[in-house]
């Protein structure tokens, strides 16, 4: 599994007052792959996705996306260099429309202070944001309001506000959390569909579905890198497994 | 009273687009409604001040409590132009909208980065500090005794010389002013721009992740809000002919939150029913008994605790145009 690395964390630390939520976190991810992040429940895999995010700062240790040292840039920068995030617990404009919604985050590319021309005079951005929405199976919700979306719908939105940035680094955190088996399904596709196309780095829970669609697999454990490898090399570390079972769900863990 | 309903619905869709033109039809008709022409005349003024206020409040989500430094700079600014250096009006009026924004661009840049009630103390300290300055400066800004000589007779509108002491034509050029206030700040709001504050509104770290610089567009708002809060400032100046030091103070960052409050946050007309209403009272209530602010401060407290949208706000829910 070689070949160019889009973003490297490099000895990435990061403290809550005494509380060491990541610890020398050192891991690489190769462009066009689909890397997910697993983990107990406060491993500190969230905490990581903020930090290579820019909306953390990291207590120690630096960031490298394509070459360039991002360390302590702002969130909204990396946004614009081309990585973008999912919320693990949705993070929408709640009274926006569902196209208003992924409309203003692809108006970031091209308009943050005009102020003068109607923002309806910005060529292209409904059409993409139509575009985006029928991609996420959400066509047909155009006008309602986010607040007023199914909480599936909401988690399909999640994912179309964060493609709107054209990322070319998308992190997904916990994208189907609180989704019935169905909606989980048609999701995986979407992401196994825009992984083809772009680097994706998934955080999940649901570990068999985690095994099938990824190519390399990094485990979190009490904020420190516990395995890396592709997922067979997973399946096989005795390590991980005693995590999981120590966890008192190894067939969750779907590690067999 | 649901026929009403549906109808008042329609009329306000339709109207909706050209909110402005509405507005000012409205406004040139207003002087016939109020007692007296001074009356509307405030009422446009600090109306505008509220407007001016609501783009931080209102759009942006942000409760400033140092408002008066804007108008008071933007009414001391002119009055200052005019009783000092006797520049014209246009020119004066001018210099009051750049002393204003110069003081938001200083009080934002200090203000914008800290959080829910630490923005609005800092806001409240920075606007207290202008206060005392213009305060101590006697002998540039008239100190405890206000600017006087804010003289502005006539306006000249080509070969003709209008009286501005007639209540009329100083209403008419008030209006003329709020106009085009108001034309720009639709425009705004419409704008690329106007979304984004829209977004900030609705949920800061998204707007964040969605590569907006938050910081930056706060401050752009909060910099046009005092460019217009000095407008309505320096239209106060020649309007009274003197510059009272209330302009700074902070009872008059206190008024302009009630007004926004009580006609309603975040809505287009909101601010002036807020100051029409207020003002009402306070001239109407005020020949009864002079317990007039406890009639204010009743109607205030039913408002925030029953209608949180205010009187504008709630009517457009009631027609089912939620602001
Ligand atoms: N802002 C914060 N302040 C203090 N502690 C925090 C903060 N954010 C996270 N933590 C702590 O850091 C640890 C890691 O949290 P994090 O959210 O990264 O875990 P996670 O792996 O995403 O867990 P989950 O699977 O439950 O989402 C937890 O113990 C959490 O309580
Ligand atoms: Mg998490």
């Amino acid at each position: 599994m070689s070949g160019e690395t889009i973003l490297s964390a490099d000895g990435v630390g990061k403290t809550f007052g005494a509380f060491r939520a990541l610890r020398d976190v050192s891991v690489a991810f190769p462009r066009g792959r689909l890397t997910s992040i697993i983990g107990p429940n406060g491993a500190g895999k969230s905490t990581f996705f903020n930090v290579i995010s820019g909306a953390l700062l990291p207590s120690e240790g630096r960031v490298v996306f394509e070459g360039r040292d991002i360390t302590g840039l702002s969130q909204h920068l990396l946004a614009r260099l081309g990585i973008a995030k999912s919320y693990q617990i949705t993070s929408l404009f709640p009274q926006l429309t569902a196209l208003e919604n992924v409309r203003i985050a692809a108006q970031a590319l091209v308009s943050r202070f005009g102020m003068w021309r109607p923002r309806s005079a910005l060529p292209g951005l409904v059409d993409e944001a139509t575009a985006l929405l029928d991609g996420v199976g959400l066509g047909r919700r155009l006008g309602v309001p986010a607040a007023g979306l199914a909480h599936g719908e909401q988690r399909a939105l999640e994912i179309a506000v964060a493609l709107a940035s054209r990322p070319r680094l998308l992190l997904l955190d916990e994208p189907t959390a609180g989704m019935s088996p169905e909606e989980t399904r048609s999701i995986m596709e979407l992401i196994v569909r825009l992984a083809t196309e772009r680097t994706v780095v998934l955080v999940e829970h649901k570990m068999k579905l985690v095994m099938n669609i990824s190519d390399r697999v990094v485990v979190l454990h009490h904020g420190e890198v516990l395995a890396e490898g592709t997922p067979d090399e997973i399946r096989a570390n005795d390590e991980v497994k005693r995590v999981y079972l120590g966890q008192g769900r190894p067939a969750a863990a779907g590690l067999r | 009273m649901s026929a009403l309903r549906t109808a008042l619905g329609r009329v306000v869709a339709l109207c909706g687009p050209h909110r402005v033109a509405v507005m000012i039809v409205f406004f040139v008709v207003f002087p016939w409604l109020m007692p007296y022409k001074a009356l509307a005349i405030n009422v446009l003024i600090l109306g505008l001040f509220a407007v001016g206020f609501n783009i931080v409040f209102g759009y942006t989500g942000l409760l400033s409590f140092g408002h008066a430094a804007f108008f008071g700079l933007g009414a001391y600014g002119c009055g200052i132009a005019i009783a000092r250096y006797g520049l014209p009006w246009p020119l004066a009026l001018g210099a009051g909208v750049l002393l204003a924004g110069v003081g938001a661009v200083l009080i934002g840049g200090l203000s914008i980065r800290r959080r829910g009630i630490y923005f609005a103390m800092v806001t409240l300290a920075l606007a207290q500090l202008v206060y005392y300055i213009f305060y101590q400066a006697e002998p540039i800004t008239g100190g405890e005794n206000g600017l006087r000589g804010v003289d502005v007779r006539t306006i000249a509108l080509g070969p003709v010389a209008l009286d501005f002491l007639a209540p009329t034509v100083k209403y008419y050029f008030v209006l003329v002013f709020v106009s085009l206030a108001l034309w720009c700040l639709s425009r705004v709001l419409e704008s690329p721009f106007g979304a984004v504050l829209e977004a900030i509104r609705e949920n800061e770290t998204r707007a964040r992740a969605c590569g907006f610089d938050v910081d930056g567009t706060k401050l752009a708002a909060f910099v046009l809000s005092g460019l217009f809060c000095g407008l309505a400032g320096g239209l106060k100046a020649m309007h009274l002919s003197i510059v009272p030091t209330e302009v700074l103070h902070y009872q008059t960052s206190g008024l302009v939150v009630i007004m926004a409050l009580l006609g309603g946050m975040g809505t287009f007309f909101g601010p002036f029913v807020g100051a029409a209403v207020f003002l009402l009272i306070e001239d109407q209530v005020s020949l009864v008994t002079a317990q007039w602010q406890l009639v204010a401060g009743s109607l205030f407290m039913v408002f925030v605790l029953f209608f949180p949208n205010g009187i504008w706000g709630s009517l457009l829910q009631w027609v089912g145009r939620a602001p």
